[in-house]
């Protein structure tokens, strides 16, 4: 009964997991940072990927659930973090006259959306709505690799296929037809740190910034469960031998 | 001393030590159980950690359709430690279900539902209810798509039911859509419920300790030689199990935390907007799957006249799949409990987990083509298995010769040097 068990328990998770999985399009898979279990942030890119969210995605997309003052984590010191800040404005009051007034963003605010509301965005966009990008690596099935392939998965439609107005061919998109249009081009941006901006690395960069967004408290939850894990390892190792020496008399 | 005064001076007016002590102490225990007899003191666990995490989100969570997905994430993001207290709430869920689950099949082996433990048994089966819909309406809390659509299409379901169905949604939703009155109940509901879990566990234990466990031979005990006091010896391998289940859990909550959830519920709910697959948590998927399985309206032959309407007998067959379990007693009526003495049985039971593992494999794929035709032949077997067969089988199977009792059993087994 145990042996067999076990097998059932192992099929049924690997039998759901295939559900988690979902979609037909197969993703390229790429090697991540973040990944495995002592996974961490790459804060050469992450802060690179804010340049790049700051610089090209943000005039489409907010970043709602995402505070300046959390850019801490990812190796910003306070001083930049307010100067970061600084760079936008927002509408704050009422006042004691009773007046919205504007101020420069606070570290305690959050990151600034380009639109007030969703019908402004989607006037701007031809109708089609940015999402928030916040919790975007989680809120698709294998998101990081997501985001990448759909950056960097922009081609000419095949001709077969009937583009829409306004439309745009992406091997990776459900349906391949998106109202983005390619956001990346090379040299796009221009690195303080001298690496090459091509698409494929602002992609890159992007992803771990977006990745770090969508949980920014990943590693600590890594580190949390290392320790976990050899706490949890050695009293069960201990129990298991109080079971057997307890047992003992009777077997 | 002073503490023997003060046991006393309670002990006199409140027995509580002598209760412990014959409860959990000296409680004499079959001494042959197997580590299948580890889920229901993990059950209980997994429901205490479930109540003080839910309690410790409640504190920051905001029943409002305007705030809900918010106030989850900002205990994700900023309150203390909170991503770690929804993390083991979420997977929690999972994995109360999982051990409930193999509690559940390890009773179905060893026939631990046959007398004198039918009200044991029914009493787990309303606990198994009463998780379903707790994990339900908790899935509707963080008001993600998968809440919205899932609360959709499930309180849909009721109104299916002849005649007084559209009042009952509309009861259900506190309006006339899953709406912000629909939220604001299912929360009160989610918190209640776990308690009614708890009451009713409590009932379970009693009812259980009043004959003791059943064990793998299915003899029961009849002398102290076929039993152990509960502590040490059950205390020490519960803890062991309880060790060896939380290193599983603390996996799930430290490296594959959204493993088991849906991405899709990281997007705030969106009533104008459909999923592509609206698909339940994966320990719905089994009762999904018979819920989708009828797809044809059952009346009179030749005849127009319908008696049940496709829906609503999908909302019979999938209640009754939950239901029939609490029947059981009296569908399988063998006078042999335990499978390890009935090997037709055994047989019938691995083929009746392959088709539980069959229903929740059909239930998270779309119903269409071949899959529904898989789905409707694993939901007829699936009562096929506790109708027909096991009626069959208890006027029929020839049972192979029981120990005369438990220490019997142990020593035979000790002898051979069989390990299982
Ligand atoms: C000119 C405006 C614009 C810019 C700039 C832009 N996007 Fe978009 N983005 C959109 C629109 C519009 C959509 C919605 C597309 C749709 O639903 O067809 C979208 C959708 C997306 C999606 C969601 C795709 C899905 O699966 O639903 C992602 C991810 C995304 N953008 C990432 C980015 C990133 C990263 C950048 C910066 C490198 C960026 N976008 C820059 C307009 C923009
Ligand atoms: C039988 C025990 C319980 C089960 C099976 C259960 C199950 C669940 C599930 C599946 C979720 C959705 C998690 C997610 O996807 O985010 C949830 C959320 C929630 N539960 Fe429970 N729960 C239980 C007990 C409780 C109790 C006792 C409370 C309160 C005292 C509670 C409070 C909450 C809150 C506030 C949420 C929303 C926050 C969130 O979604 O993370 N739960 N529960």
């Amino acid at each position: 009964m145990r042996s067999i068990l076990s097998i059932v328990l192992f099929s049924v998770f690997f039998s759901f997991s295939a559900l988690a999985a979902g979609g037909n399009i197969h993703l390229p898979e790429k090697e991540w940072s973040f990944d495995g279990f002592l996974g961490s942030f790459d804060r050469a890119s992450a802060q690179r990927g804010l340049q790049v969210y700051k610089e090209v995605c943000a005039a489409c997309h907010g970043l709602d659930l995402v505070s300046y003052r959390n850019l801490e984590i990812l190796g910003f010191n306070e001083n930049e973090i307010k100067a970061i800040a600084a760079e936008y404005t927002v509408v704050d009051g009422p006042n004691d006259e009773g007046e919205m007034f504007e101020r420069p963003a606070k570290p305690a605010d959050r990151f600034s959306n380009p639109f007030t509301n969703e019908q402004a965005a989607r006037a701007a966009n031809n109708g089609a709505y940015p999402p928030d990008l916040s919790l975007m690596t989680e809120a698709r099935p294998n998101g990081a690799n997501y985001v990448y392939a759909l950056l960097t998965g922009y081609k000419d439609a095949p001709k077969d296929v009937k583009m829409m107005d306004g439309m745009y061919y992406n091997e990776y998109f459900p349906g391949h037809q998106i109202a983005m249009a390619s956001p990346l081009s090379d040299d796009l941006v221009e690195y303080a740190d001298g690496t090459e901006a091509t698409v494929d690395q602002m992609a890159q960069d992007v992803v771990n910034f977006l990745s770090w967004a969508a949980e920014p408290n990943l590693e600590d939850r890594k580190k949390m469960g290392l320790k976990v894990l050899i706490f949890l390892a050695f009293f069960t190792i201990i129990f298991y031998l109080m079971k057997k020496r307890i047992w003992s008399d009777l077997h | 001393m002073r503490w023997q005064q003060t046991k006393d001076w309670i002990e006199h007016r409140l027995p509580i030590f002598s209760f412990l002590d014959k409860e959990l102490n000296k409680y004499p225990a079959p001494k042959n159980l197997n580590y299948m007899w580890n889920f229901g003191s993990l059950a209980g666990i997994i429901l205490m950690i479930m109540i003080a995490t839910g309690i410790f989100l409640a504190m920051h969570y905001t029943p409002h359709v305007d705030h809900a997905f918010n106030s989850v994430e900002r205990i994700m993001r900023d309150v203390n430690y909170g991503w770690l207290i929804r993390y083991i709430h979420t997977n929690g869920a999972s994995m109360f279900f999982i051990v409930v689950y193999l509690h559940i099949f390890r009773g179905l082996y060893y026939g631990s539902y046959k007398a004198p433990r039918e009200l044991l048994w029914i009493m787990g089966v309303v606990i198994l209810f009463l998780m379903m819909g707790t994990a339900f309406m908790g899935y509707v809390l963080p008001w993600g798509q998968m809440s919205f659509w899932g609360a959709t299409v499930i309180t849909n379901l009721f109104s299916a039911i002849p005649v007084i169905g559209d009042d009952i949604v509309t009861l259900l939703w506190g309006g006339f859509s899953v709406d912000n009155p629909t939220l604001n109940r299912f929360f009160v509901l989610h918190y209640l419920f776990p308690f009614l879990i708890v009451g009713l566990a409590g009932l379970h234990v009693i009812a259980l300790h009043v004959h003791g466990s059943n064990n793998p031979t299915g003899v029961e005990k009849k002398t102290k030689k076929d039993t152990v006091p509960f502590h040490p010896y059950y205390t020490v391998k519960d803890l062991f199990g309880l060790g060896v289940f939380l290193i599983v859990f603390a996996l799930f909550i430290f490296y594959a935390p959204n493993y088991l959830g849906h991405p899709d519920n990281y997007i705030p709910a969106n009533p104008l907007v459909t999923p592509a697959h609206i698909v339940p948590e994966w320990y719905f998927l089994p009762f999904y799957a018979v819920l989708r399985a009828i797809t044809f309206d059952i009346g009179i032959p030749f005849t127009d006249i319908v008696l049940i309407e496709a829906k609503f007998g999908g909302v019979l067959a999938m209640g009754g799949a939950v239901g029939i379990l609490a029947l059981l007693p009296w569908l399988d009526t063998h006078p042999v409990k335990s499978a390890r003495y009935r090997p037709t049985f055994r047989k019938f039971f691995w083929f009746f987990v392959i088709d539980a593992l069959v229903l929740g494999w059909v239930g998270g794929k779309p119903a269409e083509g071949v899959y529904i035709y898989i789905g409707q032949a694993a939901t007829a077997y699936y009562f096929f298995h506790f109708l027909i067969l096991l009626p069959y089988l208890s006027r029929n199977e020839q049972a192979m010769p029981l120990p005369a009792s438990i220490d019997d059993a142990v020593q035979a087994r000790k002898k051979y040097g069989a390990k299982k």
